[in-house]
């Protein structure tokens, strides 16, 4: 199916349908994500059955705060959708998919290192890419990049994250 | 490090140590200069590949490349068996303890090379993930800059370093 | 001292003996290990010689390239990211590039699209080399080692003198790629196709009828196609369990679907099956090249003409190697100042691309790589995300040596072929 055809099916379940550059996408409350995810995955005409990636976006300032962004492929039908769940500041938490996808386990964890968003009754919720003890959620657009400022003869040359050009 | 000084085998750089060795005799500098020889005849490096370094590092022990003139293709999985130790790619905070540990177990004398810019400062990478640049974390005898280094930068590098041992004798 | 020896013996009764042997041993392999492709570690519990659990344990190779590239321009994003999965870097910039191409709306010209298949093909050979040449030795094949980083010389000789660079070439760019290919380039490539031919055949009667590769493979990590989608494998791991799953058939890119190639899978689902497909999808892959060659007869431009978008510069090969052509520096420091201002303006402020988000998926050597892009409209990346295949493709090891030895460890994690820079990126 391409784009259109998804977004109206998908309209029939769920109104926040948007197709832009040739993709079809679905934001979801956090209260229906598992049952929009199940139907999506067990509809005939959709069987978007594969779970490609999970992530994260954070705009520092808007509202939600954070987006976090599951790609569904179908492999019998060869069509994608994005879905995109909210999860504000001050309770960053989303019910985990790894029930419905066994796949999203590491993707979750990678999310939750890199942002902060506790994903409820995910099985083991630690650091994956970050030591253990690190502190802070580097993604964040609040956190800093990191590195080194450099000073050679008098001049400053600060870390990429302050530079102006 | 205290090292077991062995009679007649120069295990200090200073200059002072330099001469009193000088004046202890011929025979005895000869002795230095074999062994400085032997230890750079045939350094067996410890396999530590991290990133693309680690692909050029074994496209320079393979065949077009040969490490193996220099005796040194035999990359030993033990740092225990090991006298050098090329630190291959970007280093990361979570791999820095690993790198100093692996680095502590190997024997004396030992050199290090870091290969690549982002052993040696970091790299393009200058962010929170990244060591910048690996003699913070041990110390480094020969820097082989690159992204990645070509097999020939890495050769050249190594026999630098093989010079340096020969002519300097021991180094820590 | 006899005192301890009646001790001892007074311990060592039927009861203690049994419970000593329930106890299982957590051994810890890595990161720092000559089989385990790079910085993996894998914690093992072992009831003996067999693995009871497996753990792997990565982010020893944690780069920060993502948060790194929400810092640069569009442009300068290209060397990050060729740089997460290193031994498939054209794939790694190919998909960046086409994400950003796709929120701009552009398309590469036809010469670019065919110089971008071209050299995916080429280092998918090349990565399949690396991938032979280590699990080789891994499993003592040590002849391999040699024989795959022979053959990948003669591709990354073609690399260099094209590119400049034998690994991370920043070749691909946002709406083509950067410089045509040097006089000769054709005629190497049509003698690698000649020689690869019958060097693929030697390594098959080295090793698939071998007796030994067959031990250590067949049987070995198997997994089963329904395990295998559910952890979302991909690549020829999946394919080898009788899944025709290839990015290039199902959703084309870059003109993949006027080629003609065969999606190459197998129905062992062990490190065997693993082995023949990644085997047959080189010569799959020298099928691609060769009609490449063909097409690329035909002259024509590399890079869209639109200058809001194209990179400025016009490069050419000089007598100090690669770098601006002297007409073009003519051109822009002594005719046309417009020039030398647009030309200023688009390598330090870069493009800017209208706001948007896009997912877009390539078939590397390993599976299925993914970039998810977001756009603010500015002239930096507002997000990315590598979906690597190889940090999918790892979730499933420990479901495949979960009762197998030691050893059989090494040999399933050799044939799914881990690149721990895209897995920790």
């Amino acid at each position: 199916m391409t784009a259109a055809q998804l977004a109206e099916r998908v309209r029939a379940r769920s109104s926040d349908v948007v197709v832009q550059r040739g993709e079809a996408m679905l934001v979801v409350e956090r209260d229906e994500l598992l049952e929009v995810l199940a139907w999506l995955r067990d509809d005939p005409e959709l069987r978007l059955d594969f779970l490609s990636s999970v992530t994260a976006t954070d705009r520092p300032g808007h509202e939600p705060r954070f987006w976090v962004v599951y790609e569904l492929y179908s492999g019998e039908h060869r069509h994608r959708l994005r879905v995109k769940v909210g999860a504000t500041e001050e309770a960053p938490r989303v019910p985990t998919v790894t029930g419905l996808f066994p796949t999203a386990d590491w993707h979750e964890r990678e999310t939750y290192d890199f942002y902060g968003i506790v994903f409820d009754g995910h099985p083991n919720l630690r650091r994956i890419l970050l030591p253990d003890d690190w502190e802070g959620f580097p993604l964040r657009k609040t956190e800093e990049l990191g590195g080194v400022n450099t000073r050679y003869h008098g001049a400053f040359i600060p870390p990429v994250d302050r530079r102006t050009s | 490090m205290p090292v077991e000084r062995l009679e007649g085998v120069q295990t200090g750089r200073s200059g002072e140590q330099g001469e009193e060795e000088v004046k202890r005799g011929v025979l005895l500098s000869r002795l230095d200069k074999a062994v400085s020889w032997a230890r750079k005849q045939s350094m067996w490096p410890v396999t530590f590949g991290l990133a693309c370094c680690a692909i050029e590092m074994m496209a320079t022990g393979a065949a077009d490349y040969d490490l193996s003139r220099w005796g040194m293709e035999l990359f030993r999985a033990s740092p225990r068996q090991a006298d050098l130790m090329i630190v291959a790619g970007r280093v990361s905070q979570k791999m820095a303890p690993v790198l100093r540990t692996v680095y502590d177990q190997m024997p004396e004398p030992k050199w290090v090379i870091s290969m690549g810019v982002c052993a040696s400062s970091g790299g393009m990478f200058t962010n929170y993930a990244i060591v910048q640049g690996v003699d913070t974390i041990v110390p480094v005898d020969i820097y082989v800059p690159g992204c990645p280094p070509k097999p020939e930068m890495l050769m050249y590098g190594i026999l630098r370093l093989h010079e340096k041992v020969r002519t300097e004798g021991r180094v820590t | 001292m006899s005192d301890l020896g009646a001790h001892a013996s007074a311990e060592l009764t039927a009861d203690s003996t049994a419970e000593l042997r329930q106890e299982t041993m957590v051994i810890n392999m890595g990161p720092q290990h000559p089989s385990t492709h790079g910085v993996l570690r894998l914690l093992l519990e072992l009831d003996g010689e067999t693995v009871v659990s497996c753990e792997p344990i990565v982010g020893y190779l944690h780069t920060g390239i993502e948060k790194n590239v929400e810092y640069r321009t569009w442009q300068q994003g290209v060397a990050f990211v060729t740089r997460a999965d290193y031994l498939s870097p054209f794939f790694n910039e190919l998909a960046y590039c086409l994400a950003a191409e796709k929120l701009l709306g552009i398309e590469a010209p036809p010469r670019a699209q065919l110089l971008r298949v071209l050299f995916c093909e080429m280092n998918r050979i090349a990565s399949h080399l690396v991938w032979l040449a280590t699990s080789g030795m891994e499993l003592g094949a040590i002849s391999m080692m040699l024989y795959g980083f022979r053959e990948r010389e003669q591709i990354l000789d073609i690399f260099e003198a094209a590119t400049g660079l034998r690994m991370n070439h920043a070749y691909v760019r946002i709406g083509g790629v950067v410089m045509d290919l040097p006089e000769g380039s054709t005629g190497r490539v049509g003698d690698f196709l000649e020689t690869m031919t019958g060097r693929i055949d030697e390594y098959e009667r080295l090793l698939t009828k071998n007796p030994i590769w067959i031990q250590r493979n067949a049987g070995i990590g198997v997994l089963p196609a329904g395990d295998a989608l559910a952890f979302g494998v991909t690549g020829p791991t999946l394919r080898a369990s009788g899944v025709a799953r290839d990015v290039r058939r199902d959703e084309p890119y870059a003109g993949y679907e006027t080629f003609e190639f065969d999606v190459v899978t197998r129905e062992g689902a062990d490190c065997y099956a693993r082995y023949a497909v990644r085997i047959e999808e080189m010569r799959q892959s020298l099928r691609i090249v060769e009609q490449c060659l063909e097409r690329l007869r035909e002259p024509g431009p590399v890079m869209v003409e639109d200058p809001k978008v194209r990179w400025p510069a016009v490069l050419e090969v000089g007598p100090d190697g690669i770098g601006n052509a002297p007409s073009y520096i003519t051109h822009i420091m002594e005719e046309s100042m417009e020039a030398l201002i647009h030309h200023f303006k688009m390598v330090t402020e870069g493009i800017s691309v209208p706001a948007g988000e896009v997912y877009v998926p390539v078939e590397s050597p390993r599976g299925e790589l993914g970039f998810y892009v977001v756009a603010d409209g500015s002239n930096r990346p507002s997000k990315i995300k590598i979906r690597d295949p190889s940090f999918a493709n790892l979730q499933a090891v420990p479901e495949m040596v979960r009762g197998g030895l030691v050893a059989d460890t090494i040999a399933v994690i050799a044939s799914v072929d881990p690149v721990m820079g895209g897995v920790d990126r």
